[in-house]
């Protein structure tokens, strides 16, 4: 770090340039400031002018904090918010304002040379680096015991397995739980918002439903939900559904899954199958859901397959059926795991 | 500070200043001996610039932030348990929610001053980031980043990392429905992670999304351990530029071997310490008045809702937009099944480009072979070719960027979303080459028009008729220091490519590596106009006696229509 004071150079004393010589640095113009005596006083007069703005408006503020109650409303606003923000913003930017004009208008504007140094340390002081580097490794005998070396150094290294050991508790492990939902046989498909059952009549084609499995709605004998918190937010996060009615005819039923749906009406997963948004954007003619998130888009007459984006996995269905009182149930749960891919998701247990 | 001042002024002891300052100063010293390093610091220049100050927008939001965030800590309540919400924001009176959420809203409506706190902070985390970027291209396309400030560069991109991941990390913190889709995405991301990725999700999470976790989790994320590795590189930072001294625009006076400008004190604590201020004052204006992220109007976070166009913070939108534009590759190998329709751009595409920026000063070192110090900047013209890789770099990101909005561009101009995508997924590639073209074109346009004016002058827009006809413009000389301005720029040399063999047809060691290297050094700085010759300039000023060059009137002309215009044309 250099310790010398900063010096007017000669004016060009400067090193030779190519193709021009440098001129060297101008001729230091003065300010109206420099050169007036009233306006230098009246610079003197607005900077100040720009502290007691300031102090005032945090004064303005102190009130405002008292005074404005939380609940009124200015031009749309908060007037809460906006009587705090402009009077505080107003003070600081006076402050800002005030000292910058200072330092234009009246400070030493005098422009001020200084050298550079190079970079590097000299020659000299490397070299004592070095040799003292070298000493000092040579009186551990660093180099001349390699025994003990590679052994403190294999100690060192083993070292890092309890900073990576001591993070096993961060979560369990995955287990098979990517590949379920709550979804079992005979569970009724009820509307998200309400939690009622969904009477397979009622139906229009042409609608979309969003719903979800019954038991994120049953409560026990003693009137607490059966999922309650995180583990309603995990099975919902799984579970989600829409369903929908189509025209049977215009259904190209996967083989296999041709009596999975309820005179049209099909149940497909609403989690998208490429990061997890929950899927809804629903075009009645084409039959089309568009995630909004990342626009893959899948046809949900034909097994919800993807069309665009990059999604890759069809959206899973949900099997179903009606039960007695014609309301929807699902026959099984996913046949597939839900949501965004993972790296075990082909593996068969 | 300068030699205007006689040297016979009284000794510093004597004045009224240094009796009342000395005891202190002599007290602190004699105990932690500061004079020595505050005696090369408080009169240490800084040169001017409008440019200079983008570093420091970017330094004051940090500390704006530091501000804000911590009033933000005394209320928020970084907790996923669900409570039921009975605060003064009525439409979502006795709604279920994490406590974090409701917390937010406590913020929001029930602490004054706490809206303008969370506004301010999310404002100037914008603005931090903007304002690294911003500092980030006038580093790169000034060459500040030459030696000896290659490892600051370094340090200045491991700060931008550091803060969008900051960024994501707080703006995750509300559990709102937008914040909690943004982490959906992050679940999803860490899944596509080969192999081990389930591991990591529920790690993560504290087992299965979204877990009761994260929000704790991410809160000491975004107050303790992101921001200490910003507060010591920050420092790291800062003390490198003072070492360094800053880097500074050539011009009459000013060398490889000075810094000119103004001292810290007064004039720079006056100016960057009120510069601090305005930043400050622009940000709290910013909250009074501009609403950001009002959480209250998304609701609670639900993992089977989410809101068509939902979007990230700006600078998570070129990740977003390469997630939109990746086709849909993902396959299965041996049992793992590999989604490289996420993890190639959510993942390496994020490391690579950050990568590639922070290896940028290596990589020219490596063609220009230029072992040198570097104070003076460098007008982006001359350095056509990492200016026009640079501009490349800038459109393969805004590519990026607008392939993240393309579901708000569809519906503002009623396009087409899929040939939205499906263009950007061409423009990503195509866009950065055509940028790289045009840019490097009118660099070069730019040298040769700066060399035409050290030569002929400038174009006065004084038009002279001939006797016979022939219409001229007069040319204007520039001044000395406007000619000095254009050449200070250093010429470049083309390394030339080797023989093969030498005389007697033997091949020469490191042939290939030297045919290689003079290979991307003629790409490099193949095309630069070179700057006039002392010469040429000596020839050009005897010339100037004789005015402008005169429009030549040639056989076809035949003189000047009503218009003015003429006739041959």
């Amino acid at each position: 770090m250099s310790s010398e004071l900063p010096v007017q150079r000669p004016r060009n004393d400067i090193e030779p340039a190519e193709p021009l010589d440098n001129p060297g640095l101008p001729e230091h113009l003065p300010r109206p400031t420099d050169v007036d005596p009233a306006m230098e006083r009246r610079a003197e007069r607005q900077i100040s002018a720009f502290f007691g703005l300031a102090t005032l408006l945090t004064l303005v503020f102190c009130v405002a904090y008292f005074v404005v109650p939380k609940d009124a409303t200015f031009l749309g606003w908060s007037a809460l918010n906006f009587s705090l923000g402009a009077s505080l913003g107003l003070a600081l930017l006076a402050i800002g304002i005030g000292a910058i004009q200072w330092a234009k208008k009246l400070m030493d504007d005098h422009e001020v040379i200084e050298m550079r140094h190079p970079v590097a340390s000299s020659e000299e002081d490397r070299a004592a680096t070095l040799g003292m580097l070298n000493d000092g490794i040579k009186e551990s005998g660093f180099g001349r015991r390699p025994m003990i070396r590679n052994s403190l150094l294999g100690a060192l290294g083993v070292l890092g397995l309890p900073a990576v050991v001591l993070l096993g508790d961060l979560g369990p492990l995955p287990g098979r739980t990517q590949f379920s939902t709550v979804w079992t046989k005979g569970m009724r498909v009820v509307t998200d918002v309400s939690g009622l059952p969904i009477k397979a009549a009622d139906l229009e084609v042409g609608e979309l439903v969003n719903a979800e499995p019954a038991i994120l709605f049953e409560t026990d004998e003693e009137g607490e939900r059966v999922l309650e918190g995180t583990e309603a937010l995990q099975a919902k996060s799984k579970a989600a559904v829409i369903v929908v009615r189509i025209r049977p005819e215009d259904i190209t039923a996967p083989a296999g899954r041709e009596n999975w749906g309820v005179d049209g009406i099909l149940c497909y997963s609403k989690i998208c199958t490429h990061v997890g948004c929950p899927i809804s954007l629903y075009e009645q003619q084409t039959h089309h859901v568009l995630c909004p998130c990342h626009q893959s888009t899948f046809d949900l007459s034909d097994g919800g397959s993807v069309i665009f984006g990059p999604g890759k996995r069809p959206l899973p269905q949900l099997p179903l059926s009606v039960d007695e009182e014609g309301y929807l149930i699902a026959t099984s749960d996913f046949t597939e795991p839900v949501g965004p891919s993972f790296p075990e998701i082909e593996q068969e247990s | 500070m300068s030699d205007t001042k006689t040297p016979t002024h009284t000794p510093v002891e004597q004045t009224k200043f240094g009796k009342r300052a000395g005891g202190p100063v002599k007290w602190l010293d004699e105990r932690v001996g500061a004079a020595g390093v505050a005696r090369g610091l408080i009169r240490k220049v800084f040169p001017d610039h409008w440019s200079f100050m983008l570093g420091e927008i970017a330094l004051y939001s940090f500390i704006v932030l530091l501000l804000s965030g911590t009033f933000l800590t005394f209320w928020f309540q970084p907790s996923m348990q669900e409570i039921t919400y009975t605060g003064s924001y009525t439409p979502l009176y006795g709604l279920e929610m994490s406590q974090a959420y409701a917390s937010t809203l406590d913020i929001s409506f029930d602490i004054r001053g706490g809206l303008l706190m969370r506004q301010i902070h999310h404002w100037s985390a914008m603005l931090f980031i903007a304002a690294m970027y911003v500092h980030m291209l006038r580093v790169f396309f000034t060459g500040a980043f030459r030696k000896p400030r290659e490892l600051n560069w370094v340090i200045g991109v491991l700060l931008m990392v550091l803060g969008l991941i900051e960024g994501f990390a707080g703006y995750s913190l509300p559990d709102d429905l937008l914040s909690g889709t943004g982490l959906r995405f992050v679940d999803g991301l860490i899944r596509s992670i080969p192999i081990v990725g389930s591991y990591l999700e529920y790690f993560v999470f504290g087992g299965e999304f979204p877990g009761n976790e994260i929000i704790p989790r991410l809160y000491m994320v975004h107050i303790l351990l992101v921001p200490a590795l910003l507060l010591g590189l920050i420092a790291a930072h800062m003390l490198l530029l003072v070492y360094h001294k800053h880097t500074q625009w050539p011009g009459p006076g000013r060398t490889e071997k000075n810094v000119v400008g103004y001292p810290v004190l007064p004039v720079y604590a006056a100016k960057a310490g009120g510069f601090f201020f305005v930043v400050f004052g622009f940000t709290a204006l910013m909250g009074a008045v501009l609403q950001i992220n009002p959480i209250w109007a998304y609701g609670p976070y639900n993992p089977s809702e989410v809101t068509a166009g939902s979007q990230p913070d700006w600078y998570m939108g070129f990740v977003e937009g390469a997630v939109r534009l990746m086709p849909n590759w993902e396959f299965t190998t041996l049992g793992w099944t590999f989604s490289l329709n996420v993890f190639i751009p959510a993942v390496l595409l994020l490391g690579a480009f950050f990568t590639a920026i922070g290896a940028y000063p290596f990589i020219e070192r490596w063609v220009t072979k230029d072992d040198r110090e570097h104070h003076l900047l460098q007008r982006p013209r001359n350095a056509p070719v990492r200016t026009a890789l640079g501009v490349a770099a800038m459109t393969f990101y805004g590519v990026l960027w607008i392939g993240g909005g393309n579901d708000i561009i569809a519906t503002q101009f009623r396009l087409d979303i899929y040939a939205i995508t499906w263009f950007c997924r061409v423009m990503v590639f195509v866009g950065p080459v055509i940028a790289f073209i045009i840019t490097k074109r009118i660099c070069l346009g730019l040298q040769r028009a700066d060399k035409e004016q050290v030569l002929h002058g400038y174009e006065s827009g004084v038009i002279e008729r001939s006797p016979d006809g022939g219409y001229s413009e007069r040319h204007t000389p520039l001044s000395e220091v406007g000619q000095y301005e254009l050449t200070t720029h250093e010429r470049v040399e083309v390394a030339a490519p080797p023989p093969a063999a030498d005389d007697r047809g033997v091949r020469v060691s490191g042939a290939r590596k030297a045919r290689r290297h003079a290979f991307v050094s003629k790409f490099y700085y193949g095309d630069v106009v070179d700057k006039p010759s002392r010469d040429d300039v000596d020839e050009a000023r005897h010339h100037a006696g004789h005015d402008g060059h005169e429009l030549e009137a040639d056989e076809e002309f035949r003189g000047v229509g009503e218009t003015g215009v003429p006739r041959s044309h």
